[in-house]
């Protein structure tokens, strides 16, 4: 089945810097409808008043992880089958663990590359 | 120095511990010096009453505050107070400016890398191919400036917390401080025993072994 490039995607980093690049490489693979959230609690709130896709975050974010807040996504009824894709430095297995049993979708470790996140992206939606 | 083995000398410490810590417990304050001061006083005032075996414990607390003492002093030859009140904010402001000045190249870079993007898009065939390449490429790489950024945030947090406890040993010089530390550990948010971030390459796992975990969940 065909992705559809026109879907919602919303990207969260409290790092500007990384919301640039993420959303310049989605944007090189035709992905333009991309909104930006900087925490947890933001980006909470735009997936509830707003309608996505597909949401790509990082881990290590303050006050609300990446982690809390793919707990929240899942146990909001109306989100909870959100395509949902880490991406974070955080490599250890006790990581991916921890972000598996809270229900991610993938799990890309950084630095990543454009072929990377493509694939994931694929995966993730191609399966949702 | 008294043969352990009679029972005397660690019955007389475990009594003068416990002595010692309902004294600190409601003295928090209390200088060991002072301590040593008072026992000694007392003793000098019983010490025709002492046995052999109490007089060596006495000596053993003359030569336990007399550590203490030497401990203080060497700790003030160190000078910490330099330590905490310009090593490691200097070498914090360093390490702060080194990730605003590679932010701002980063932010530099990524600008001109937008315009090169915008130049690809009114070119076609083999060009336009290599332009967008080169600009994925350097999209890329400049996700080393949030690795950088996490890296050092690690050693400011690390430098942070060595300033914070030798503050604590400075002023209290005592058990209370490493309580306080120990305890800290434990205050953060659920999942802050996860938080680690960038592992050095030698531990880390790549993409190809976290895939591997991953597939393992289906």
């Amino acid at each position: 089945m065909p992705i559809d490039k026109s879907m919602n995607v919303l990207i969260v980093d409290d790092y500007k810097t990384m919301l640039r690049i993420i959303r310049n490489l989605l944007k090189q693979i035709e992905f333009n409808n991309v909104e930006e959230a900087t925490d947890g609690a933001d980006a909470l709130s735009k997936l509830r008043g707003g309608n996505f896709g597909l949401v790509i975050s990082d881990w290590n974010m303050a006050p609300m992880t990446g982690l809390q807040l793919l707990q929240e996504v899942r146990a909001d009824n109306r989100l909870k089958t959100m395509p949902f894709i880490m991406i974070t430095a955080e490599s250890k297995t006790e990581n991916v663990v921890a972000a598996k049993a809270a229900g991610v979708s993938n799990y890309i470790v950084k630095p990543f590359n454009a072929e990377t996140l493509k694939d994931k992206i694929e995966k993730v939606l191609g399966h949702a | 120095m008294l043969d352990p083995a009679d029972g005397i000398l660690p019955r007389g410490i475990d009594a003068l511990k416990s002595r010692l810590s309902a004294i600190r417990a409601r003295q928090p304050d209390l200088e060991p010096e002072m301590v040593t001061e008072v026992v000694r006083a007392v003793f000098q005032t019983i010490s025709d009453d002492l046995t052999a075996k109490e007089a060596t414990l006495l000596r053993e607390v003359e030569e336990l505050g007399r550590t203490i003492a030497t401990a203080k002093a060497e700790i003030a030859t160190l000078r910490v107070d330099d330590i905490t009140g310009h090593d490691i904010p200097f070498a914090t402001d360093e390490l702060d400016a080194i990730v605003d000045h590679t932010a701002q190249a980063t932010h530099a870079i990524l600008e001109s890398c937008e315009m090169l993007d915008d130049v690809s898009g009114t070119v076609s065939g083999e060009p336009a191919a290599k332009l967008q390449a080169a600009t994925t490429r350097i999209y890329e790489a400049c996700s080393f400036q949030d690795i950088t950024g996490q890296r050092i945030t690690k050693v400011v947090t690390t430098l942070k917390t060595i300033e914070t406890k030798v503050a604590q040993i400075i002023s209290t010089f005592g058990a209370s401080a490493v309580e306080a530390a120990r305890n800290h550990r434990h205050d953060d948010a659920t999942d802050a025993h996860l938080l680690n971030g960038p592992q050095l390459p030698a531990h880390a796992m790549d993409q190809s072994d976290i895939d591997k975990l991953m597939a393992s969940f289906e």
